[in-house]
């Protein structure tokens, strides 16, 4: 089948790519970039795109798909399809499964339910068996079934000897850490602390929870040679230890979450639960340190933390409601939003937190614009103007802070592995 | 002139003209409560659940009372809820509950927010009786009531909360509230059980309990909870109460005439010695009984509401 893309704006930052083309896609596979000529157009499927971006299919590098084991909140499937409605071609999905992901099993498990689908889906396995800090996971084998990094998110590794352990065994296989960092002995909050814990009578969070993690991470990678990826940064302090060990040459990376970038602890004060995430919502100054962050590098990438709760779930007391948010619908919108509509990136520099900086930290080859090359992108349009409706998310579940905002940019649709998603529909091209 | 809300979830941004009113009411109640007969038929007709997912006796006993002084129908309902606990959720309880069709809704949860939650998915007025760390407005009042009664005056007093602020409550409405009326508030206990930055709220943070003494009118003194210990928040009820606690030799070593008050349960020995609880400068027995005569207030003055007053 073949369809043509007319009059797109290409884009790719890691080819230096950045011209007024159609492309020609013929079973899925690039087969002409420049002026299609009308002969070749014959019986070809045209999408008139009147400029709009094509970019390298998004991805996002911190996903929870919830299979195996709450399948009532998302599945591979139903998450890979709230992926690709928001612009994603490939994630990274989190081992805080039931069982969590740490056996080569589990990692086949979920590959073969994503086979068929557009999104490419790369498992990240436990660091540590069940994710309870006491033994390595099988990291070998768990490497040659195909995962891209290791986790045991939801907490941190339990204690610096565990770390120090899997620094050295994942390095074998060139592979990261990917931390969730939060210091054990002063979790247990609902929210930031400061004077807003206070005003709302909330169990607070400290950010030194998180700085201190960070700070113990980046030095054992550091004395290890191991490579580190900060999962979710949230606080200033944080922002400006990754910023001084990128100076030194660590092998440090880090995430932001779009609501880490757009939301403030101030989004607290009506206790709605789609608020409560860890790590919290933080301060102005925090999300001031994040943005320039942003801006300087010292945050390599956008990853949504994509974290499906039940609605019996999330409409409990606020002590008691469970953490987090989806945000694979709302991300790109959010940060087109958010940081190209106020000048904080531009279209290249948020090409590469989308889609180029989390496969480089994963080792995973970027998608090309070039002829003979698969067709793996994303069209984007950052101009429309569109509302949050949970209602209409392809996710199974609908917690979300940001229902009924106005956003300003999204995707149009998604190419990758012959499939395409456009309209609103599936369908094979 | 009616109040400005139909709830009363906290005193957190409640304008002193309705505190006022509440402590004006108030005092025309707590005469009644003097009265042979105590009751006055006020609220006849208006149902009132109790809604408790925390045990406190003594504050759904004073607030029951209060409702029966005024004639309403009451209903107590004890349910516990948890995250981890399978059964009813609290939205159903809830749900429940407002289907028999009733007027107000007096809640206490271990949880903060939880009134809140409740008037987004219930048409009952909402009095919070105390949720999680953050308010328990009639508990606030009733502190205000008592001391003004003793002093005839908030305005300019000085008052001290003594304990674990972190974790209370009381401390927090007592705050908002006292702040309001012109009182002049400071906090006093160890640094461990004091949040962080709640000097932004307008209050003097006191360490040494001796000063404490000499620079206020009142102490408003805490209960300690026992576990805190545990929670290794101070180092024993020993040193607690040798540091932080109030006993007569304190009172009369800074010389000093003072209102003392206490929310109860009191533990003898700990936050304050069985002298003090038992002697001149404490009113804690006024405050139980001027707990009734505000909650009857609060409850008279929501329940009577018309409609399209407050928001
Ligand atoms: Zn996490």
């Amino acid at each position: 089948m073949k369809i043509i893309l007319k009059n797109v704006r290409l884009l790719n930052p890691e080819q230096k790519l950045n011209q007024n083309s159609d492309l020609l896609i013929v079973d899925g596979v690039i087969t002409r970039i420049g002026t299609v000529a009308a002969g070749e157009a014959k019986d070809a499927r045209v999408f008139e795109l009147n400029n709009k971006y094509v970019v390298p299919g998004l991805f996002d590098m911190h996903v929870h798909l919830r299979e195996p084991g709450r399948e009532d909140e998302e599945t591979v499937v139903t998450g890979c399809n709230s992926a690709s409605a928001g612009g994603f071609t490939g994630l990274a999905c989190m081992p805080n499964t039931s069982p969590a992901i740490d056996s080569a099993e589990i990692v086949s498990f979920i590959k073969e339910k994503a086979r068929n689908h557009l999104v490419d889906v790369y498992p990240v396995g436990a660091v540590t068996m069940g994710r309870k800090g006491e033994a390595l996971s099988p990291m070998a084998e768990l490497s040659e079934a195909g995962v891209v990094a290791f986790s045991d998110d939801g907490c941190a590794v339990k204690n610096a000897k565990m770390l120090r352990l899997a620094f050295e065994y994942a390095s074998m296989y060139r592979l990261p850490i990917i931390e969730h960092c939060e210091d054990e002995s002063l979790e247990g909050g609902a929210m930031n602390e400061g004077v807003t814990s206070t005003f709302l009578g909330l169990p607070p969070m400290p950010s030194i929870a998180e700085d201190l993690v960070v700070m113990r991470d980046i030095m054992m990678a550091e004395y290890t040679g191991g490579k580190i990826h900060i999962a979710h940064i949230s606080t200033k302090n944080s922002v400006e230890i990754l910023r001084q060990a990128k100076k030194r040459g660590v092998n440090v990376t880090s995430e932001v979450t779009p609501h880490h970038f757009s939301l403030t602890e101030e989004a607290l004060k009506t206790y709605d639960t789609n608020t409560k995430m860890n790590p919290p919502l933080r301060t102005r100054q925090d999300v001031e340190a994040i943005l320039e962050g942003l801006k300087d590098g010292t945050i390599d990438a956008i990853a949504s933390d994509h974290a499906p709760h039940s609605i019996e779930e999330k409409e409990m007391e606020f002590i008691y409601a469970p953490n987090g948010i989806v945000g694979l619908e709302t991300e790109l919108g959010l940060a087109l939003s958010e940081l190209l509509s106020k000048k904080i990136l531009n279209m290249e520099e948020l090409v590469e937190k989308m889609a180029i900086n989390p496969r480089k930290i994963l080792n995973i080859p970027v998608p090309k614009f070039a002829e003979g090359e698969i067709a793996n992108l994303t069209i984007i349009d950052p101009e429309v103007v569109w509302t949050v409706d949970v209602k209409a998310f392809k996710s199974r579940s609908k917690n979300s802070p940001f229902d009924k905002r106005l956003l300003t940019g999204k995707a149009l649709g998604v190419i990758n592995r012959g499939k395409m998603f456009f309209d609103d529909k599936f369908f094979a091209i | 002139m009616p109040l400005s809300s139909r709830h009363l979830l906290g005193l957190q941004g409640v304008p002193r003209e309705d505190i006022q009113l509440i402590l004006d009411t108030a005092v025309t109640f707590r005469e009644v409560l003097e009265r042979p007969i105590k009751k006055v038929p006020t609220l006849q007709g208006k149902t009132v659940v109790n809604l408790f997912f925390e045990n406190s006796t003594r504050t759904r006993i004073s607030f029951e009372l209060a409702q029966k002084r005024l004639s309403a129908d009451t209903v107590n309902f004890s349910a516990s809820t948890s995250s981890t606990k399978k059964g009813e959720t609290f939205k159903d309880t809830v749900k429940n509950i407002e289907a028999m069709k009733v007027d107000m809704i007096v809640v206490r949860h271990a949880s903060a927010g939880v009134p809140q939650f409740l008037t987004r998915i219930s048409d009952a007025h909402v009095i919070n009786a105390g949720d999680g760390a953050h308010e328990h407005p009639t508990q606030a009042l009733l502190d205000m009531y008592s001391i003004r009664e003793k002093f005839g005056r908030l305005e300019g007093l000085k008052v001290c909360i003594v304990g674990d602020i972190s974790h209370s409550r009381v401390a927090l409405s007592n705050i908002f509230g006292l702040r309001a009326m012109g009182a002049e508030v400071s906090l006093c206990g160890p640094a461990t059980m004091i949040p962080r930055e709640i000097e932004k709220l307008g209050v003097k943070v006191i360490y040494n309990i001796d000063q404490a003494i000499r620079e206020n009118d009142v102490l408003n003194v805490l209960r300690i909870q026992l576990e805190r210990q545990a929670g290794g928040l101070f180092p024993s009820l020993r040193e607690y109460h040798n540091y932080f606690g109030i006993t007569s030799e304190r009172l009369e070593k800074n010389g000093k005439d003072i209102v003392i008050l206490h929310p109860g349960p009191i533990n003898r020995g700990v936050e304050i010695s069985s002298e003090v609880a038992d002697g001149p400068y404490q009113i804690i027995l006024d405050q139980v009984t001027n707990g009734v005569a505000v909650r009857m207030a609060v409850l008279y003055l929501l329940g009577t509401l018309n409609k399209a007053d407050g928001r």
